[in-house]
């Protein structure tokens, strides 16, 4: 089950033979993947797969070994993570990385800088312009807010909001940036069931207003449940791809997640 | 007692300057960690640049003396702008992800050279700064005031609530902010971390600018080597305020202008005319060691493990 080259060319991101060396340790090895405009696909694979480093190759922290990655037209490897961003892809992180010492309002107003020009002789001068670009970015950022249920905490530092609320400011912080797609590191970890179910319609209501979203998660029936199609990652290799159903009893899965006992 | 509210006032004036100065000290620690020991230099390039500037329209003639003052310090805010720019990609950016002492290093090896430019250019000799109006004296319960200190005063207040309002109300300001928390996180939220790092040292170094210019003013003189104990003044100001703090820049700064003066002005009576004013100078290292062995994080400081 390759992806064919011409199936990439209808991909919002594709990655092809992407490869990632630390030192004498595989990453990443080949990995070719395409996700679609609009779906929801996951990630999954053993602790140590590669998720992450892959994560980090696309959105610009890492640049691969070899391969490219693109999102739509553009090319994304060779670029620096704030040009990603601008091209259209934002990330949450596994380990939650706010600033912590802004209040959730200015943490998504930060997320808008990409889509804002005011520079420093707008700040000196703070025309009518710049004033009205600050006050629409304040409200697109209660906007965001809401959109994600943090709206009541917006003068709060992100500190002091609770787990599950800085994730989804997190999630809002990347919205701001007005991503064609959006990756998730793992955004339902260390949530209860209550907030989990609360985020899965929260991803469905983002991918309905035509926000693509790649996501890593270990909660297995999160992934069942949200994903249209999911790649299974195994010591840096694409194992399997496919809808959740099919890929849970491929036995090459089931043998990479429990061993050679299966 | 009018002892010491003269000191109090002469202490303001200088505590404004130091403010001033320790801002760009301050904004690039907040950012890089770094310590741009080329600051001071920046500050005495004001001066010169602005006594420079204003000598040659001075004696070409013909311009009201407010005009000639306000191009002086025009050429100074916008030459040290460049400098500031210049200095940050010549000597630190090439080292950014360097060992931390290497871009010490360069700054201080960037000061030599500064001095040394200076010196080429002015020659060792002290400038002075042209007198351009009669200041007015006012006379205020016991102590005098001149008109030249209010301005001063006044300019630097205005420019630090201007610096304020920057930081925490406009764009830019916000992604400073975000990059001195972290510059990865903010890179990948957007922002290009070079683009802050060189608006804050343009920002620094026009707030330097206009500080050289002032002590200038001040003293009526300027000097190649004035940067060297402004600049370590100014790094104690920020350091007493809390290095990266740039509401404690501010404070530390008018605090140190304070206990300088006052220290000047009580040290000769209090031993007995054994210790005189020259002594002035102590009181800033004074005050930097007490501040580094108790309380290193500074009046205003956060502790390191709270960078997000």
């Amino acid at each position: 089950m390759t992806p064919s080259a011409k199936a990439d060319a209808d991909m919002l991101l594709a990655l092809q033979g992407v490869s990632k060396q630390f030192g004498g340790l595989a990453a990443l090895s080949d990995v070719s993947l395409g996700v679609a405009q609009g779906e929801i696909y996951g990630l999954i694979g053993p602790n140590g797969a590669g998720k992450t480093t892959l994560f980090n190759v696309v959105t610009g922290l890492y640049s691969p070994d070899h391969g490219v990655v693109r999102l739509g037209e553009t090319l994304l490897s060779g670029c620096k993570p704030h040009e990603v961003v601008t091209r259209g892809l934002a990330r949450t992180f596994q380990n939650i990385r706010l600033f912590a010492n802004m209040t959730a309002l200015e943490n998504v107003m930060v997320g808008r800088h990409v889509r804002t020009q005011a520079g420093v002789l707008g700040a000196i001068f703070r025309g009518a312009t710049t004033r009205a670009e600050e006050s629409a970015i304040e409200r697109r950022a209660h906007e965001l807010l809401n959109y994600v249920g943090v709206g009541t905490h917006a003068q709060r530092l992100a500190r002091h909001l609770s787990y599950g609320d800085q994730r989804r400011l997190e999630i809002a912080r990347a919205l701001a940036t007005d991503p064609q797609l959006l990756a998730l590191d793992e955004p339902a970890a260390g949530m209860n069931a209550i907030e989990t179910a609360a985020l899965q319609e929260l991803l469905q209501r983002v991918r309905a207003d035509g926000v693509t979203i790649l996501l890593i998660e270990h909660d297995v029936r999160l992934v069942m449940d949200l994903c249209d199609r999911v790649a299974v990652l195994d010591y840096g290799k694409k194992i399997a791809e496919g809808a959740p159903s099919t890929v849970r009893n491929d036995p090459v899965v089931i043998e990479a997640y429990l061993g050679g006992a299966a | 007692m009018d002892i010491f509210l003269q000191q109090l006032i002469n202490g303001l004036v200088l505590g404004s300057i130091y403010a001033l100065i320790a801002l760009g000290y301050t904004m690039v620690y907040g950012i890089l960690e770094l310590i741009n020991f080329a600051h001071g230099e920046v500050t005495m390039m004001g001066a010169m640049i602005c006594i420079a500037v204003m000598g040659a329209l001075l004696s070409a003639g013909g311009l009201p003396a407010i005009v000639v003052l306000a191009l002086g310090l025009a050429a100074a805010i916008s030459i040290c702008m460049v400098l500031g720019y210049s200095i940050e990609r010549v000597a630190y950016r090439p080292l950014r992800g360097a060992p931390r002492l290497a871009p010490l290093i360069t700054a201080i090896g960037m000061s030599i050279v500064l001095q040394n430019t200076a010196m080429l250019i002015w020659g060792k000799q002290y400038l002075t700064f042209p007198k351009l109006f009669e200041p007015q004296r006012y006379e205020w319960a016991g102590a005098h005031v001149t008109s030249l200190q209010i301005l001063i005063v006044v300019l630097a207040i205005t420019l630090m609530g201007a610096l304020l309002l920057l930081v925490h109300r406009t764009r830019l300001g916000r992604a400073m902010r975000a990059t001195a928390q972290s510059p990865e996180l903010a890179g990948l939220m957007g922002i290009n971390p070079n683009t802050v790092i060189s608006f804050t040292f343009i920002i620094g170094a026009a707030l330097g600018a206009v500080a050289g210019v002032m002590v200038s003013a001040y003293y009526g003189l300027a000097h190649y080597y004035m940067g060297f104990l402004l600049g370590l003044k100014a790094f104690t100001a920020a350091v007493l305020g809390g290095i990266g703090n740039v509401a404690g820049a501010m404070l530390g700064g008018m605090l140190l202008g304070i206990i300088e003066s006052l220290g000047a002005g009580y040290i000769g009576p209090l031993t007995g005319g054994f210790l005189g004013s020259h002594y002035q100078d102590v009181f800033a290292f004074f005050v930097l060691i007490v501040m580094l062995v108790f309380r290193p994080s500074g009046l205003l400081g956060e502790r390191v493990g709270e960078r997000a």
